[in-house]
C-alpha cells in the first residue's frame, strides 16, 4: 500500500500526486517510471516517476484523466492510498553533455520530459524548450521548465498563450535558422514524437523519444508493450521507454495503443455513470 | 526394467484391474466457465484406487518421482484410511502436495514408471496425491510450530515466490532462519498464479499455499523487482545473509515472423496473465479488457498452449485451433490436459508451422499463413525434426492468434548483478550444490532448468534450503 502525500491540480485534467515510496524514492532516476495498481480490481498502468525525494520517500506523478484508471486516480485524494506500485522501471535516459539540446515537451508529456531537461541542464548542455498544448489552460510545469531553460518556447493549437500553432513549428524555425542542434528530446503524443521525428531525419539530428505502449507488468513478462524499433522488436518497458525517434515504427505503435479503445471507452462510461450516481445520492 | 525387479503377482493379481477415472465436469458445461475442472475422488473411489496398488517391495514408481516421495506407503495409507498419516508422508519430500497434485505431469513421472503401466493401467498416483491434499487443507493439519528463540536468527532473501522460491522459504522458516521473499508483480505464486488457469488449479489453492508459507514466519513483500527496486548487491548491504534466486523463466519467446506485432497477437503470457492475474474474464468489474476473438489460433504445443486455448473457449470465442509443427504423439503437454482440450473441441492442426500474419487494413491480425511439416531425424531432443513441405502454403483465419512456443529467464538480474554467470539464453549457471558464480547466491527452479515442471522447481528449492542452512550453519558473518 502506498499513501498518497499530496494532490494538486495543474491544469484542467492534469494532476499531480506524491506518494510515499522509499524504495523507489531511492533508486529513481530520470527516464524512469512505474507500473501501478489502484485497488484489488484494477488494471496495472505505467506513469513516468516525475521527480523523486529520496530524503522523504516520495515520488511525484503526474498524469491527465483520460481513461478509467486515470479518472479514479484523479479521485483520490490525500491520506489515499494506491494498492501497488513497481519501479522504478525501464532504462534511465542518457544523460551526458551533448551541446545544445532541444527539448520538446507536449501536453502532459512535459511531465515526462522536465525531470529530463533539468538533468541535461545540470550536466553543462545548452537547453532549449519548447511546450505545447491545446490551448493555455493545459500546459503544464510551465514556470519550473522555464526557470531551466536557456531559451524558452511555448506554443497552444488554439493560441491562447505563446505562438499560435504545434512545437513542431518552433523546430522547424530554430532548423531553418541553422541553429546547432545536438540533440532532440521529443515527449508527448505519439503523432507529435512522430512529427518531429519526420522533422529532424533529413537534418541527422540525433532524436530520442520516449514511448508509452500499453504495460501490464512492466518487467519484460508480456510483450504487450512491444514495438518495432529498426529491424526488431523492443520491449518498450525493459528495453525502453526511450528509443532513437528514426528508428521508431510510430504507426505500429498507434495502432497498438488503440488495441482496447472500445474497451477503455465502455469502461469509462460505466465508471462515470457510477461516480455520478454516487455524487447524486450524497447531494 | 529388469524382470528381477518386477513382481509376480503383476500377472495373478486378482484385484480390480480398472483405474478409477477422475470425476470431471462434463465438456459442453466446463468449455464456458472458468471451475476446476477435474472434481476429485471421494473416499470410496480413492479406497478402490489405492487397493489396486501392489505394494511393490522394490516400488519403481518412487524413482519417478524426481522428489521420491513414499508413493506406496501413503497409497497403503489411504487404503488404510489414514489421511493424516497419508498426508505426513507425502509432506516429507513435497510441500505442495495441493498443487503437483493437479499440475505433474504424471504420465512422464511416476505413473510411467508403475508396473502395472505397462498393461496400461497405472496407478492414478496424481488423483490420490490430489485427493489427499485436499483432505490436509481441510484438516488444517499444517500448523507447524517454528522454534524461533533467538539462536540461528540469519536473514535470507528469497528472489520470486513461484514453487521454488515459496519452498526454500518454507523449509528456511522451519530451520529457523528470518526470511523474506521479493516478488515483482502484485501478488505471491508466480506461474501458479499468472500463468497456469484456475480451471486447472484454483487460485484459492495457490493463496493457500502462500498463507501456509507466511504462517511460518515468512515476509513477502510483493511489488519489488530484484534489479530494479533493489539490486543483489543491495540486499546484502541491507543485512541479508544468503540469497536464494527462483525468478523463473518469465520472458516469452516469439517468432518473428511478419506480421506479429499486429493487433489481436498475444503472447501466452499476456493472454494467461490478463485472464488469470488481472481477471479480464470478469471486465469491465476488472479493470482489464481482452480480447475475445471469434477465431483464435494458438501455436505451440506445451501446457502454455493448452492453457491458452481453453482459456480463450472459455472467454467465450467460437474455434479455437492449435498450430503444432510435430504430430500428435510429440506434444509436450501433459497428455490429459491434451485429452481434455479435445473434449472440449479445441482442433489441432499437427504437422503445421506457421509463416506470417495477415493483417486488416486496421492493423489487426486476420489470419494465419501456413506450411505442412513432415517428421525428419530425430533432433538433440530426441524427437523427430519438423522438416517444411515445399510449396504447401495454406492459410487460416483467425482474429486473435497467441504465441505459446516457450519463455527463458528474464535478464533483468543478471545484468543488474555484476558477476552473475548465464548462458546465452539467460540461464542461470549453477553448480551441483545449487550454488551460482557469485558468493552467498543460490539458484533453482525454471531460472537455472530452463522451462520446466513444478515439481523439479519444488525439489530444487528443497534442496536449496538444505544446502543453504548447512552453508550458514557453518559459516561466519558475511564481512559487508
Ligand atoms: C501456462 C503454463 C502452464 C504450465 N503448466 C504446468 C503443468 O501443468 N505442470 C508443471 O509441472 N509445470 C507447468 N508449467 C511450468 C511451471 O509452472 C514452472 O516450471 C514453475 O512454475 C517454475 O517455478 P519457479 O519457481 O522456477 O518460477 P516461476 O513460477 O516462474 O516464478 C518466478 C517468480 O519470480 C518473479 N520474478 C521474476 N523476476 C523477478 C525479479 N527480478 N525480482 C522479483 N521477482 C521476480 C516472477 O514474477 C514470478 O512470480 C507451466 C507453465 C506455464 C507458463
Ligand atoms: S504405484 Fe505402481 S509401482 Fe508404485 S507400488 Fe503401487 S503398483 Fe507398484
Ligand atoms: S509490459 Fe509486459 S513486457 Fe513490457
Amino acid at each position: 500500500m502506498f499513501n498518497i502525500t499530496e494532490k494538486k491540480l495543474l491544469a484542467s485534467n492534469i494532476k499531480l500526486i506524491k506518494v510515499y515510496a522509499p524504495l523507489i524514492s531511492k533508486k529513481n532516476k530520470p527516464g524512469q517510471f512505474v507500473v501501478l495498481r489502484i485497488d484489488e480490481s484494477g488494471e496495472r498502468i505505467p506513469l513516468t516517476i516525475v521527480d523523486s525525494d529520496p530524503k522523504e520517500g516520495l515520488i511525484t506523478l503526474i498524469f491527465q484523466e483520460a481513461g478509467k484508471t486515470t479518472a479514479k486516480l484523479g479521485q483520490l485524494k490525500e491520506g489515499d492510498v494506491i494498492h501497488d506500485i513497481l519501479g522504478p522501471l525501464g532504462n534511465p535516459s542518457e544523460i551526458k553533455t551533448y551541446g545544445q539540446v532541444v527539448i520538446i515537451g507536449g501536453g502532459v508529456g512535459t511531465a515526462v520530459a522536465y525531470p529530463e531537461a533539468k538533468a541535461l541542464k545540470t550536466v553543462g548542455n545548452r537547453v532549449i524548450t519548447i511546450i505545447g498544448a491545446r490551448n493555455k489552460d493545459l500546459l503544464i510545469l510551465e514556470d519550473e521548465m522555464k526557470t531551466l531553460s536557456d531559451e524558452f518556447y511555448i506554443t497552444t493549437d488554439d493560441g491562447s498563450k505563446g505562438h499560435h500553432g504545434f512545437v513542431t513549428d518552433v523546430l522547424k524555425k530554430l532548423i531553418e535558422e541553422k541553429r546547432k542542434i545536438d540533440l532532440v528530446v521529443a515527449i508527448g503524443p505519439t503523432v507529435m514524437m512522430r512529427a518531429i521525428a519526420g522533422i529532424t531525419r533529413p537534418y541527422n539530428i540525433k532524436t530520442l523519444v520516449s514511448l508509452n505502449p500499453i504495460m501490464i507488468d512492466g518487467t519484460g513478462m508480456c510483450g504487450g508493450c512491444r514495438v518495432t524499433v529498426g529491424n526488431s522488436t523492443k520491449f518498450v518497458c525493459v528495453d525502453g521507454p526511450e528509443f532513437d525517434g528514426h528508428l521508431v515504427d510510430f504507426d505500429q505503435l498507434l495502432t497498438r495503443q488503440r488495441i482496447y479503445l472500445d474497451d477503455e471507452i465502455k469502461a469509462l462510461k460505466l465508471y462515470e455513470k457510477d461516480i455520478g450516481e454516487k455524487r447524486g445520492c450524497q447531494a | 526394467m529388469s524382470s528381477l525387479t518386477k513382481p509376480k503377482s503383476e500377472f495373478t493379481n486378482p484385484k480390480p484391474s480398472n483405474r478409477q477415472a477422475m470425476p470431471k465436469q462434463p465438456p459442453k458445461e466446463r468449455g464456458h466457465n472458468f471451475n476446476e475442472v477435474a472434481l476429485g475422488y471421494n473416499i470410496d473411489l480413492a479406497q478402490a484406487e489405492a487397493d489396486r496398488c501392489l505394494q511393490c517391495p522394490k516400488p519403481t514408481c518412487r524413482e519417478g518421482c524426481p522428489v521420491e516421495i513414499d508413493i506406496p506407503t501413503f497409497i497403503r495409507l489411504v487404503k488404510e484410511g489414514n489421511l493424516d498419516e497419508a498426508i505426513r508422508i507425502i509432506r516429507e519430500k513435497n510441500n505442495l502436495p495441493a498443487i503437483t497434485g493437479r499440475v505433474c505431469p504424471v504420465e512422464n513421472q511416476c505413473e510411467s514408471h508403475c508396473v502395472l503401466c505397462k498393461a496400461g493401467k497405472p496407478i492414478a498416483i496424481g488423483a490420490l496425491e490430489r485427493f489427499v491434499a485436499n483432505h490436509d487443507n481441510k484438516k488444517e493439519l499444517r500448523k507447524v510450530v517454528v522454534d524461533k528463540n533467538g539462536k540461528v536468527r540469519k536473514i535470507v532473501a528469497v528472489v520470486g515466490s513461484g514453487p521454488a522460491s515459496l519452498t526454500v522459504a518454507g523449509d528456511l522458516s522451519k530451520f529457523g532462519y528470518d526470511v523474506t521473499v521479493f516478488e515483482a508483480l502484485h501478488e505471491a505464486g508466480g506461474v501458479l498464479l499468472y500463468g497456469i488457469p484456475e480451471f486447472r488449479l484454483p487460485k484459492s489453492i495457490v493463496r493457500d499455499e502462500v498463507e501456509y508459507v507466511k504462517s511460518l514466519g515468512v515476509k513477502i513483500e510483493t511489488n519489488v523487482l530484484v534489479g530494479r527496486t533493489v539490486t543483489i548487491d543491495e540486499l546484502f548491504s541491507m543485512g541479508f545473509e544468503a540469497i536464494f534466486i527462483g525468478a523463473g523463466a518469465g520472458t516469452p519467446y516469439f517468432l518473428n515472423l511478419p506480421g506479429e506485432n499486429l493487433n489481436g497477437v498475444y503472447s501466452a503470457n499476456e493472454f494467461l496473465t490478463r485472464t488469470n492475474m488481472m481477471k479480464a474474464y470478469k471486465f469491465p468489474e476488472y479493470d482489464t479488457p481482452i480480447k475475445i476473438g471469434k477465431k483464435v489460433a494458438v501455436i505451440g504445443g506445451g501446457n502454455v498452449a493448452m492453457d491458452s486455448a481453453r482459456t480463450a473457449l472459455r472467454l467465450g470465442a467460437d474455434e479455437v485451433t492449435i498450430i503444432y509443427r510435430r504430430s500428435r504423439d510429440e506434444l509436450p503437454a501433459r497428455r490429459e490436459e491434451v485429452e481434455n482440450a479435445e473434449e472440449e473441441g479445441i482442433r489441432f492442426l499437427f504437422l503445421t508451422s506457421p509463416t506470417r500474419f495477415l493483417g486488416n487494413e486496421k492493423g489487426w491480425v486476420k489470419g494465419v499463413e501456413c506450411i505442412k511439416m513432415q517428421l525428419g531425424e530425430p533432433d538433440e531432443s530426441g524427437r523427430r525434426r519438423p522438416i517444411p513441405v515445399k510449396e504447401s502454403e495454406f492459410l487460416i483465419d483467425a482474429d486473435v492468434v497467441i504465441i505459446a512456443i516457450g519463455q527463458r529467464p528474464n535478464p533483468l538480474i543478471t545484468q543488474a548483478t555484476p558477476g552473475l554467470k548465464a548462458d546465452s539464453q539467460g540461464i542461470l549457471k549453477i553448480d551441483e550444490n545449487l550454488k551460482t558464480s557469485r558468493d552467498r547466491v543460490w539458484a533453482g527452479g525454471d531460472i537455472t532448468s530452463g522451462e520446466a515442471t513444478v515439481i523439479n522447481a519444488m525439489g530444487m528449492g528443497k534442496k536449496a534450503a538444505k544446502l543453504i542452512h548447512k552453508f550458514l550453519s557453518e559459516n561466519q558473518a558475511h564481512a559487508i
